[in-house]
């Protein structure tokens, strides 16, 4: 009776699990540049067995953690370090104000907003050297740091007056989670998302209400804002997967994955019902191609070497073979994959005064091996390793979705796909 | 002192075992200014000391049954919390009434606390949920009582620490073997140092036994005849803290209805057997003894079905018959001091038994006044008002403790208090953690072998908690080895230690080896001995020995 009721062990994201094999700690990008952090395994489930004992044992040095969850993919038992230690990070900011430079930074979308109205003078603003060292020491947002441009037209207006009414005339259809940096920085990954799926037979259509996922206000402590926010995004999901029978598609890795499994595990969401029709859109492209619902024909003309770095979050998920063999489909692509190495940004953590050296220590490996694959740009699911990536390498960063909808050819597509 | 020293020294007190009655005796002897050594044959703390709950009993438990040991308990409660701050935490207690218990019950109960001067608040069952979540959600009824955790370890130490601090001198690893007896006094120890194999005679002019379920034998020594009556009581340890608050099951004492939150694990115990006398040492935990603790511990908290049991440990309870009824049916848990001048006509042996871990004080000052009876001391005892080292006033604690010390000096101050200021801290190096699961860092390692009698890797376990945490051992017990190595200059007794750390440490995990114990138990070994050869090692150093 005993040893059947023990059979498996119940605990929180489950910590119990842990065997203390310290094969996270090995695979931690931060614990392996600054003895600071005490790496995962104590940060996570032994540090827990004492914030349990008393939660004043809380350790500062877990604000280093970026949540790159590389931890988790690594550990042999299951165990959600990340998780755990996220949640010690969300319990111990509970009765404390988040600064305005976290704020700033957690509020993606209401930062754009603004921006956007102006974005002329905001990226001028932006960019200018009196404004970075402003930030730098009032705010302590690295001067080293860019802002990603803001764009004039938010990817929302330009679909609603440009491509909505189309939509309706395809036969099947996918509702598209744009996420912050599509909508107010870069509309057109948006665009050519837009591109790639109408040509094959797929009409694209909004939510009816999307928020910023939240990724940055978990990382900044806003987690009431981010639940409510996680709140209204799910019942957007929930119409648009029972309702409307739509799958709901992302360009970027992090939005994804948040929605997916942070909701839950962190903010207690549940999204369960309709996590598994929430996915990367390369993901879902490779699998109709994959079961011959769609082609794609490329252009016969296209030359590039490219070299792909797959997304903290996107290995999490063990996605990154979707958009690798979806880029491997571009006849004229040469294609480098590289080591799975962090780039060292993880969102906004490396726009941060005091972490700034630290983050590009971590990147510094793949920064290196980006410089040895002698590629003319570089592809990636993630937009906050795309403005590192630019930053430290100079090379141009883009979206597979980008990158496929560049290289395609599409009235060709569209006969394939006897689109009229 | 060095050992040699101590060895030629006459003593006015010798005290046999260092348990906590024994290190509160020698504690208490030395602050009253007489020359005093104790003796313990293995570690201090490895007997029923080291081998409890670790439960701050407020008495509530006995205030039906034994109201003498009630009162005894919530008045050394309450002196415990002044003096040993820091082996302390003040968790307070629960006792449930679940369906199938009787709730009538209950009210004989707290009428008897309050007889006992126990504080014993009922509380509605939804409050009892709500300030004590992992309690059995059925229950129907609950009472807040003064229990609290302790750790034995600790106190022991502290009470070592002190008796030295006044004077006194300490061995471990050294067995009685005999007493030295001229006709009907007694007059000295006969010793064996286990670990240089040296027999010393050491002279005192009173020797107090205070050797627990062990003292029989001691006294038989002496011609004495004392009636042990072990009661043997197994335990389990968790893997973490389900639970906040003491929680005991309100109704007569049974099996396994005591779960104690002890630092950063929780224990819920115990059996109760009689045992014969002959089986005191061995210490194995069966398969039946588990399954009745599980079984009945779920009944407490019901998560702890599916919490993973990281140890399982047997203590002895040195019950003693009382002298009126040597048939042993009236069997005392109060405190027992025997003078054996005036029970068995033998001079200058006093025997200081039965009582628990939590009244060892009491204990202590009542051995320690017959021992300053026969001598003509006429000091008063102060242990109850005097603070232990570690627990001085203004000492920081577990509680009070601000975010500005790291991890492993908060870990350090709930372990050692205000002596935690002694731990070497100012470089990366004594501050790296040995023991990753208890935050123990290399500075407190160097301060337990320099400042608290550490022979060994068992030894450094219960002066620091290395060792003590989920993977019992396995990442910190060759990092703990290599620095006591390094800090003895001597790699093959390392060695050796490593491997017997590794053995005992299996031993507990033995019995419920199953799931993500017995993973991680496969884990270690897989580490030692399939990547590290250490059983090869150790065989080899045994038949170079030969050579």
């Amino acid at each position: 009776m005993a040893d059947q009721m023990q059979l498996c062990n119940i605990s929180e994201s489950n910590f119990e699990q842990c065997t203390k094999c310290s094969i996270c700690t090995t695979v931690c990008p931060v614990a392996a540049v600054t003895t600071d952090y005490p790496g995962p395994k104590q940060a996570g489930p032994d540090g827990e067995r004492y914030r349990l004992k008393d939660p004043a044992y809380y350790d500062k040095a877990l604000k280093l953690c970026l949540n790159c969850k590389r931890c988790e993919v690594a550990c042999p038992s299951g165990v959600h370090i990340a998780d755990i230690i996220q949640k010690a990070r969300m319990r111990s900011s509970e009765g404390h104000r988040a600064s305005l430079r976290d704020t700033m930074l957690a509020n993606t979308d209401l930062l754009g907003t603004v921006a956007n109205l102006v974005a002329p003078v905001a990226n001028a603003t932006l960019g200018l050297a009196p404004t970075k060292l402003v930030m730098d020491s009032v705010m302590a947002i690295d001067k080293h740091r860019t802002f990603p441009a803001y764009s004039r037209q938010k990817f929302t207006t330009w679909f609603k007056r440009h491509a909505a009414k189309q939509q309706d005339d395809f036969g099947q259809h996918v509702s598209y989670f744009h996420g912050c940096y599509v909508n107010y920085n870069f509309p057109k990954l948006g665009q050519d998302l837009v591109k790639l799926l109408n040509a094959v037979g797929y009409g694209v259509h909004l939510l009816d209400k999307e928020q910023c996922c939240g990724v940055a206000l978990i990382a900044n402590g806003l987690y009431k804002q981010a639940k409510r926010q996680a709140r209204v995004n799910a019942d957007s999901i929930r119409k648009s997967v029972n309702t409307d029978h739509r799958t709901v598609l992302t360009t970027s890795s992090s939005c994804t994955f948040n929605l997916r499994d942070e909701y839950p595990a962190v903010l207690d969401v549940d999204t369960s019902d309709v996590r598994d029709s929430i996915m990367l859109a390369t993901r879902f492209i490779y699998n109709l191609v994959d079961e011959e619902k769609i082609k794609l024909i490329f252009k016969q003309d296209y030359k590039r070497r490219m070299a792909y770095h797959t997304a903290c979050h996107m290995q999490r998920m063990g996605w990154q073979l979707y958009s690798i063999e979806l880029l491997r489909m571009i006849p004229g692509l040469d294609l480098v994959v590289l080591e799975q190495d962090c780039c060292g940004i993880s969102g906004t953590y490396g726009f941060k005064k005091e972490n700034y050296e630290r983050s590009q220590e971590i990147g510094s490996v793949l920064f290196k091996h980006i410089a040895d694959a002698q590629v003319q740009a570089v592809t990636t699911d993630c937009e906050t390793c795309k403005w590192q990536i630019e930053m430290s390498t100079g090379l141009p960063v883009e979206n597979p979705i980008s990158v496929l909808a560049d290289a395609l050819d599409v009235e060709a597509t569209r006969q394939a796909n006897n689109i009229n | 002192m060095v050992t040699s020293d101590i060895y030629k020294n006459e003593y006015d007190v010798i005290i046999v075992g260092g348990g906590a009655t024994g290190a509160g005796t020698a504690r208490d002897c030395a602050l009253r200014g007489l020359k005093t050594l104790l003796v313990e044959r293995n570690d201090y703390s490895t007997g029923a000391t080291g081998r409890n709950h670790g439960l701050m009993h407020s008495g509530a438990r006995y205030a039906v049954t034994d109201s003498e040991s009630a009162s005894e308990c919530i008045s050394e409660n309450m002196t415990l919390r002044r003096i040993a701050r820091h082996c302390v935490e003040e968790t307070d207690g629960l006792f449930i009434t679940l369906p199938e218990d009787d709730l009538d019950y209950q009210k004989t109960f707290v009428e008897a606390c309050q007889r006992a001067g126990i504080r014993a608040d009922i509380i509605d069952p939804a409050e009892a949920r709500s300030i004590e979540p992992s309690v059995n959600p059925d229950l129907i009824g609950a009472v807040r009582i003064p229990d609290a955790a302790i750790d034995p370890f600790r106190l022991t130490v502290a009470n070592l620490l002190d008796a030295r601090l006044h004077g006194a001198d300490t061995l471990n690893y050294h067995e009685v073997e005999g007493l030295v007896m001229n006709q009907n006094r007694v007059e000295g120890v006969k010793l064996f140092n286990k670990l240089s194999g040296e027999h010393i005679e050491v002279r005192g002019r009173v020797v107090v036994n205070a050797a627990g379920i062990w003292g029989q034998r001691i006294a038989q020594m002496a011609g004495a005849n004392i009636s042990m009556f072990p009661a043997r009581g197994a335990l389990l340890i968790f893997g973490h803290r389900v639970n906040k608050m003491v929680i005991n099951r309100c109704r007569k004492p049974a099996n396994a209805d005591i779960l104690v939150p002890d630092d950063t694990v929780c224990v819920i115990g115990t059996t109760s057997d009689r045992i014969p006398i002959e089986t005191v040492d061995d210490m194995r935990v069966t398969r039946e003894e588990v399954d009745v603790l599980l079984n009945e511990g779920i009944k407490l908290a019901p998560s702890l079905a599916t919490t993973r049991v990281i140890r399982a440990y047997a203590g002895v309870r040195p019950l003693v018959a009382s002298d009126d009824d040597p048939s042993g049916r009236s069997i005392s848990r109060g405190i027992v001091c025997l003078d054996h001048a005036k029970r068995d006509g033998v001079e200058g042996f006093i025997t200081i038994t039965g009582g628990k871990m939590m009244t060892y004080r009491l204990m202590a000052e009542i051995a320690t006044n017959a021992v300053c009876a026969k001598l003509g001391n006429t000091a008063p005892c102060v242990t109850a008002n005097q603070p232990l080292p570690g627990s001085e006033e203004g000492a920081p604690n577990q509680s009070d403790m601000t975010k500005r010390y790291s991890f492993g000096e908060r870990a350090a101050i709930g372990r050692h208090g205000s002596l935690a200021a002694r731990i070497e801290k100012d470089n990366d190096i004594d501050n790296a953690l040995v023991c990753e699961c208890e935050g123990v860092t290399v500075g407190e390692i160097k301060y337990a072998v320099h400042q608290l009698h550490v022979h060994n890797l068992v030894n450094l376990r219960r002066r620091t908690r290395v060792g003590m945490g989920t993977c019992q051992g396995k990442l910190c017990s060759c990092r703990a080895a290599s620095l006591l190595g390094e800090l003895h200059h001597d790699v093959r007794r390392a060695q050796k230690d490593l491997a017997d750390f590794l053995d005992e440490r299996w031993k507990g995990m033995r019995p419920v080896a199953w799931g993500d114990t017995l993973r991680e138990a496969q884990l270690t070994a897989a580490i030692y001995e399939g990547l590290c050869g250490l059983d090869m090692a150790v065989s080899n150093q045994g038949k170079e020995d030969k050579q």
